[in-house]
């Protein structure tokens, strides 16, 4: 019995696999009868997981000879992606019955994925880091393929395909570089053997091919080509999923990498951020103006956000951390709630998504038009809703830090980007309207209501909120 | 040892020919098998340095399985190789060059290796002398206990792979038939045999 409870902190991961067998063997056998349990039962295993990661306390747990890693940061991040995964998945009922796919492997596949993120959460060795991000993405390649039937799909699928495994690749370059130059893959032996003061070339190397391959996965630029494409081509919901999850999981793992395995080498890194971050910014703001596509112009407005939340990193301090924190659960909770309103772009003759479509929206569906309103402002960044403080946060980090260019150009590459939120909200209030919406689901509704409230009242709830980030971003600073 | 070192040059050469054979044969049946040769080399080279494991699992899991597999595929497959081969001549100089730089790239990196004391500190593995141990038990001694982890990890991503592959190419073609044992089983003289008076001169 000690020997089991020794395994506590790996519980939440063992609840997912063991589940997602079930659910594949139930998908099995019960043929397609049975999606929408199936789909609740995964609701379900993510809420008994999250109800594990949050009742593990205390600090730095590691197993497995310190490949995987229970504290605080990871319990954190841990939560924002099962919660992320499981809105996934109660939003795409409607989707997946109205162009019916309704597939017993899709419920299985993302929490395989899930399953994948939270092990890059905690990964703490290169093995357990590739191997988590291995499993997530090749499950992410397969449901963004999911639409068997539709050929931009299978181009979505494949283009994330071949560009992920070429990701990993350079990923798996960098790895064996750092191993060969420092001769350990555990992170804390790579930073202890960084800080004895031998950096070669080469590890600096093997950092930016490690840097690039997890640049990739966050979409930033220019590892960001991928991104507008296959948001477009994947089933919506499965374009929720996309924007959710992975993009936490992946910017956990970027931060404990660098922080754990390389902070004495930060001025090294710090200049890689620096440039993703404004390449990412400045693209996501310009590049976003001319879409048409609602879904292409989420992507580049994830580009953009990325960018941001990099700016907390680039600071490299502990309140830096706590805004890209606080900076992705802003971010998490606006992404949901607008693509809950994209899903609800249902006309009796399917789903449509040009941003026209929107237009004069207000006239048939206020209560719509104005939770969609209040999303996109945040998203812009506009006080006093909570866009605006995900962005005061990293912006401080950085001119505490003294970066005062990358704050510069993130506050007027936000001015841009506002624009094209604001140009959306005009079409939605002042134009000719277009043909009106099917009614929205219940689930929608209560993803959208949600979203409003939180980023409404941000002001009210923000001390519990920014004490967890706090003591999360506190975990990587002992 | 001297022998060792023969038979080292013996297994290398072969194998670096039977690798050229398979990029340059025409026939694409002969490639597989100089692959199949190149694989028993390298299971060869395997037993000189003394990891008899590997070169046994060489040897079932790739001759045994893949390269029969690429047999059967390429047997099956009308698959123009010639064809395939068009550009070969045409990129030859490029290739080469390209691995001349590889050779002289890594000529230079092994010629200034050298390994730092904290590194090799760092690389030390508690494991315990292949005298005292056979290879298959120190193996399983470090996948099954020191990273058992990433052993489940990999299982995980291979049956993801295996899903993927079955969700995405699975299609349920209607018109195909299908042995359906159950029914063959349940099969009774009665439902499948229809007894016939003929008149004799007749006919049916």
């Amino acid at each position: 019995m000690t020997t089991l409870l020794a395994y506590v902190p790996i519980f939440p991961e063992a609840v997912l696999a063991i589940g997602a067998m079930a659910l594949l063997m139930a998908g099995v056998f019960r043929g397609e009868r049975t999606t929408v349990p199936l789909n609740w039962f995964a609701v379900g295993l993510f809420a008994v997981a999250a109800y594990l990661v949050i009742r593990q306390s205390g600090g730095p747990v590691s197993l497995f000879n310190g490949s995987f890693v229970v504290d605080a940061f990871t319990r954190f991040m841990k939560v924002l992606t099962l919660i992320g995964s499981a809105v996934a998945i109660i939003m795409s009922f409607g989707y997946m019955r109205e162009v019916r796919l309704e597939k017993a492997e899709y419920p299985v596949l993302i929490v395989f994925a899930t399953l994948g993120m939270l092990m890059m959460i905690s990964a703490n060795d290169l093995i357990a880091l590739y191997l988590g991000l291995e499993l997530q993405s090749l499950s992410l390649y397969v449901i963004a393929a999911l639409r068997r039937d539709s050929m931009r799909s299978s181009e979505a699928g494949l283009k994330y395909f071949v560009l992920g495994a070429l990701s990993s690749g350079m990923l798996l370059y960098g790895c064996s570089l750092i191993y060969g130059f420092t001769g350990s893959i555990s992170f804390p032996a790579i930073a202890a053997t960084v800080a004895q003061g031998n950096v070669a070339l080469g590890l600096i190397f093997g950092l930016v091919f490690l840097m690039a391959g997890l640049a990739f996965k966050i979409s930033a630029v220019p590892f960001h080509m991928w991104t507008p494409d296959v948001y477009e081509g994947a089933p919506t919901p499965v374009t929720a999923f996309f924007a959710a999850g992975p993009k936490i999981a992946a910017m956990a793992l970027l931060i404990r990498v660098l922080l754990m395995a390389f902070p004495s080498i930060f001025p090294q890194w710090q200049q890689i951020l620096v440039f993703i971050s404004i390449a990412s910014m400045t693209l996501g703001s310009f590049a976003a103006i001319g879409q048409r596509n609602i879904k292409r112009l989420m992507a580049y407005s994830s580009i953009g956000h990325m960018g941001f939340a990099l700016i907390g990193l680039a600071a490299g301090t502990e309140q830096g951390v706590t805004g890209i924190i606080l900076y992705l659960v802003i971010y998490l909770v606006m992404t949901l709630g607008t693509f809950a309103c994209i899903l609800s772009m249902r006309r009796s003759d399917g789903m449509v998504e040009t941003i026209d479509d929107l237009a004069g929206l207000a006239r048939h569906n206020l209560p719509m038009a104005f939770a969609l309103m209040l999303l996109l402002f945040s998203l812009a960044g506009i006080p006093p809703l909570a866009g605006f403080f995900a962005k005061y946060f990293v912006f401080l980090a950085a001119i505490q830090a003294g970066l005062y260019p990358l704050a510069i150009i993130g506050v007027l590459s936000s001015a841009v980007a506002a624009f094209y939120y604001l140009w959306i909200i005009k079409l939605m209030f002042f134009d000719e309207p277009a043909d009106r919406f099917e009614p929205m689901l219940g689930e929608l509704k209560a993803v959208l209501i949600a979203a409003g409230i939180f980023v409404v009242g941000y002001l009210i709830i923000h001390a519990p909120l920014e004490a967890a980030a706090e003591s999360a971003a506190k975990a990587l600073f002992y | 040892m001297e022998l060792a070192g023969a038979f080292f040059y013996l297994f290398a050469a072969t194998l670096v020919a039977a690798g050229f054979m398979v990029i340059s044969s025409r026939n694409p049946v002969h490639a597989v098998l100089y692959l199949i040769l190149a694989f028993f080399n390298s299971a060869g080279l395997f037993v000189l340095l003394g990891a008899e494991f590997l070169a046994m699992i060489l040897v079932i899991v790739y001759v045994g399985a893949v390269a029969v597999l690429f047999l059967f595929v390429v047997m099956m497959l009308d698959i123009d190789f010639a064809e395939l081969r068009a550009g070969f001549l045409k990129y030859l100089p490029f290739g080469a060059t390209i691995g001349i730089i590889l050779l002289i790239e890594l000529i230079l990196v092994l010629g200034t290796w050298v390994i730092s004391p904290e590194i090799s500190a760092n690389a030390t593995s508690p494991v315990p002398l292949a005298a005292e141990i056979t290879n298959t038990e120190a193996i399983g001694l470090l996948l099954y206990t020191k990273y058992v982890y990433f052993f489940e990890a990999s299982g995980i991503i291979l049956l993801i792979a295996m899903v993927g592959a079955i969700t995405l190419t699975l299609r349920h073609k209607e018109g195909v038939k299908r042995q359906n044992i159950a029914e063959q089983v349940a099969r009774s003289p009665a439902t499948s045999i229809e007894i016939k008076h003929v008149e004799p001169g007749a006919g049916i």
